[in-house]
């Protein structure tokens, strides 16, 4: 029977393994300026987990195969370099190396979130509420409007909350139920909830950032291939969170310029 | 010699009538026989409603005949709704985590065994006992009830997030009094868990045998001790914000909740609050509970170990110290639940860190297991078997935390099925292996009867590959970014992993079905099992020298006095036997060279 479970443990651990070395499910291919460096630090960090589980799963393996029912006629043996040695080499090896990885992590990090936003990066808002994202683009002016939550209605569809009689800054505003934005133009994207807890996942752009309700947040990206990919949300937010979705168009420029004077024409 | 820790004389005589023996008993046994058979109550029917999730998951249009009768509104023609497939999710984590991770390994193997193995006849405060149990089952029927309210139960998951949590009733189904109902449980639960660490500490510090110093004490009885310092500490927190949950609900402050929200087109009439409170006070909590749940395992492993390999650990020290560093740790890592949160992205690298530096201890027990099965004699039994089985789940829950521990990797794989993956693996499936293993370990003490052997192992091969086959694919679905806590997957993306949920619901219904085995031998054994010996694994710690079952003051009148430490074995007594029992004065030689 040990035999037996030590054959079970490697086939498992060898099964396991094939897919990830197959790549047969990946995430959609990246389109982000910044995804590279995240691709690479999984790819280093399968590369790390991926020997650790093998190298456990079999030497787990070998010692069942060996030293199960082994009777009293066999001497009770020694690690070498005993209890000692085996803590030693969990904080080189393994400790050493996991924290490497960790320090190089932090500059793929650095790229997203510690990077000045750049002054030619355009801004798009975009606001999450049950079960929906919208988008604001701040028009001519380049001036978003303010908010009155008081006036966020699904109903009347005002779904910013925009005064456009008072406030002047509103009145060139162009809200979509789609993002496009231009390929290769840095996006300044500002995040506004105007409910509960949601988030920005676009797996192609390598991003998920919740939003905070009462706490509005920014990020950067800068997509570098055209093409439609999809954004949904991760943070529960209630019966129609898994229906939470909307699109990423990204665009030529020429392309972006005519979408967007659609856009405001249909205002 | 610890005198100073003199036999403390049982402060409670044996009780005369049914309810005061077996319903309200101030038993430590008793009432460790009651947490696991809540225990076990709670792991049924979480499984029950995984396996309802999963077939939902795999074919979402499916009727699942008789569903209808658990909720007409929730469950249509027997048809799963988006909002009752979330309740049905949130109760499971809750059942899961709460009900059977934390009562199973702790309470109830904690409550039997720990007063045993230091020598004493019960615990300190067997009032406190009491009361702890029974809060801790009014809590699941608080729990419970909230499927049978108006707006069901809650929908916003374990973790329960606000401001989804705390806005009530106008953020949909269950949201209301689902809601307030799950906060209650979870605060009279941690309530509880509270008063069990209340005896637990003093238990282990002051009720000692005589003899019974630190270095003497089973792993098992570190793990407890550790588990209730952590408890003591974890619980605090999450109690009273479950209590500023509820004050949100129904006295209308705004603890968690920001100004200006417009929830259903309707502007909310609180203002102030924060929503990162909530995640920063659960996973204060969050985190160190992981431990709660694996620490108890880690400790029944390795003392199950010990007596399956008739020898030492190769080092007591790196066992008992990765157990505290873990425990201490824990305490400086749950940032890393919230990495994306909106949190600081500073905050994100500090809690990274720690998160990484998590993985020593964690290596050091594996190394340190495997290290010890090194030229042993490790005996397969059904105990063993799920011992073996736990350092496997380990080491494949372990080193997908490299993954998460890194701010830029969790980008991709946050809220996604990896996660899912990785906690039923690490948390849920290791330590329900060790509980497994507890229970043929110490069955045969509780109750005086053997397990079948042969049920046993035919349930440990059943459930060991079927949870591989589960949990494993899990992985390859965050990978791809699927998210996790849809009811059905309708993003272009993720279209082609249906099979995948296919092929998980076959695995899950499969492996749960296992489980029925396991509960046969359990009831059968109960009633018609072998009579159990005192010593059928042939075990050096206290519980083995008493009777099987043990009798109500354990040991009998006697005050053990502990001349060794638990790990005797491989030894070469004047009868021929390889181990010495604790409280035996008789010496012998090892036959090998002594350990670190």
């Amino acid at each position: 029977m040990a035999k037996l479970l030590a054959i079970t443990i490697i086939v498992i651990a060898v099964l396991s393994a094939i897919p990830i070395v197959a790549h047969i499910w990946e995430p959609p291919a990246d389109v982000a300026r910044h995804g590279p460096a995240i691709d690479r630090q999984t790819d280093e960090t399968m590369w790390e987990a991926g020997l650790c589980f093998l190298a456990g799963q079999i030497v787990l393996a070998i010692f069942i195969w060996k030293y199960a029912g082994r009777g009293r006629d066999r001497k009770i043996g020694y690690f070498p370099g005993g209890g000692r040695g085996l803590v030693i080499a969990a904080f080189l090896i393994v400790g050493t190396e996991v924290l490497a990885l960790g320090a190089v992590g932090t500059k793929s990090w650095g790229n997203i979130y510690f990077t000045p936003i750049g002054p030619e990066a355009m801004p798009v808002q975009v606001q999450a509420g049950q079960f929906a994202f919208y988008f604001r683009y701040p028009g001519p002016d380049g001036k978003f409007g303010p908010i009155h939550p008081q006036l966020i209605s699904e109903a009347n569809e005002n779904f910013f909350g925009l005064d456009t009689q008072n406030d002047a800054a509103s009145r060139d505003d162009i809200v979509t139920a789609e993002m496009a934005i231009p390929v290769d133009r840095e996006i300044h994207l500002l995040m506004h909830s105007k409910d509960l807890g949601h988030s920005f996942y676009v797996p192609a752009l390598r991003i998920q950032q919740d939003f905070v309700p009462g706490l509005d947040l920014s990020i950067h990206f800068t997509a570098d291939k055209i093409g439609r990919y999809e954004i949904v949300c991760t943070q529960l937010c209630g019966l129609g969170h898994y229906n939470m979705k909307a699109y990423l168009e990204v665009m030529s420029e020429q392309d972006f310029n005519d979408w967007l004077k659609k856009e405001a024409a249909l205002q | 010699m610890n005198d100073a820790h003199a036999h403390v004389t049982l402060h409670h005589g044996p009780p005369q009538s049914f309810i005061r023996k077996y319903v309200f008993s101030l038993d430590h046994k008793v009432i460790g026989k009651q947490y696991y058979g809540l225990g076990l109550l709670a792991v049924f029917i979480g499984m029950i409603l995984s396996w309802i999730m999963r077939l939902h998951l795999g074919w979402t249009n499916l009727a699942i005949p008789g569903l209808d009768l658990l909720s007409k509104n929730g469950a249509p023609g027997g048809i799963l709704t988006p909002e009752y497939y979330l309740e049905l999710m949130t109760m499971h984590g809750t059942i899961m985590v709460f009900f059977v991770l934390t009562v199973a390994p702790f309470a109830a193997f904690g409550n039997f065994f720990l007063p045993i193995q230091v020598g004493a006849e019960d615990m300190p405060f067997p009032h406190f006992n009491m009361m702890s149990f029974w809060v801790t089952f009014v809590a699941f029927c608080v729990l419970i009830s909230s499927f049978f309210v108006g707006d069901g139960p809650p929908l916003a998951g374990w973790t329960s997030y606000a401001p989804l949590s705390a806005v009530g009733a106008v953020a949909g189904p269950g949201q209301g009094t689902g809601q307030v109902l799950w906060a209650c449980s979870i605060g009279l639960f941690c309530i509880g868990q509270l008063l069990g660490s209340l005896n637990f500490i003093p238990t282990t510090l002051d009720l000692r045998a005589k003899g019974m110093t630190f270095t003497r004490m089973p792993f098992t009885v570190w793990a407890w001790f550790i588990t209730s310092c952590m408890g003591l500490t974890a619980f605090a927190v999450l109690m009273p914000a479950c209590i500023l949950l509820i004050m949100d609900h129904l006295a209308g402050t705004s603890f968690f909740i920001a100004s200006n929200l417009v929830v259903s087109d309707q502007l909310q009439p609180h203002s102030g609050g924060s929503t990162l409170l909530w995640q920063h006070l659960f996973w204060f909590f969050g985190h160190p509970e992981v431990y709660i749940a694996i620490v108890p395992a880690m400790g029944i492993v390795s003392h199950i170990l010990v007596t399956s390999m008739r020898r030492a650990m190769i080092s007591f020290n790196a066992i008992v110290g990765s157990m505290i560093a873990l425990a201490f740790l824990s305490y400086m890592v749950y940032g890393h639940h919230m990495f994306v949160s909106g949190m600081n992205p500073v905050s994100s690298l500090v809690f990274s860190f720690p998160t990484l530096i998590i993985t020593i201890p964690s290596t050091i027990l594996v190394l340190i297991w495997l290290g010890s099965i090194y030229q042993s004699r490790l005996r397969i039994t059904t105990p063993s078997l799920f011992c073996l089985g736990f350092i496997s789940m380990f080491i494949t829950g372990g080193v997908s935390g490299f993954f998460l521990a890194q701010p830029p990797v969790d980008i991709m794989l946050h809220a996604t099925y990896f996660v899912v993956g990785h906690f039923h693996f690490v948390m849920a499936v290791a330590a329900i292996f060790g509980i497994f293993a507890g229970t043929y370990f110490w069955f045969p003490k509780m109750f005086g009867r053997m397990m079948s052997e042969r049920l046993g192992k035919i349930h440990f091969w059943l459930t060991f590959v079927g949870v591989y086959c589960i949990f494993m694919p899990f992985h390859y679905l965050g990978i791809a970014g699927n998210v996790r806590r849809y009811q059905a997957f309708v993003d272009d993306y993720t279209l082609h992993l249906i099979p995948v949920h296919q092929f998980i619901t076959v695995a899950a219904l499969f492996t749960g079905g296992v489980q029925l085995i396991f509960l046969y031998n359990l009831i059968h054994s109960r009633f018609w099992g072998e009579p159990a010996p005192d010593n059928p694994w042939e075990g050096t710690s206290l519980e083995w020298t008493i009777p099987s079952p043990p009798p109500f003051d354990n040991f009998g009148g006697r005050h053990p006095i502990v001349y060794h430490d638990p790990f005797q074995y491989g030894v070469r007594t004047a009868s021929g036997a390889d181990y010495i029992m604790q409280d035996s004065p008789e010496q012998a030689a090892l036959e090998s060279s002594p350990t670190s």
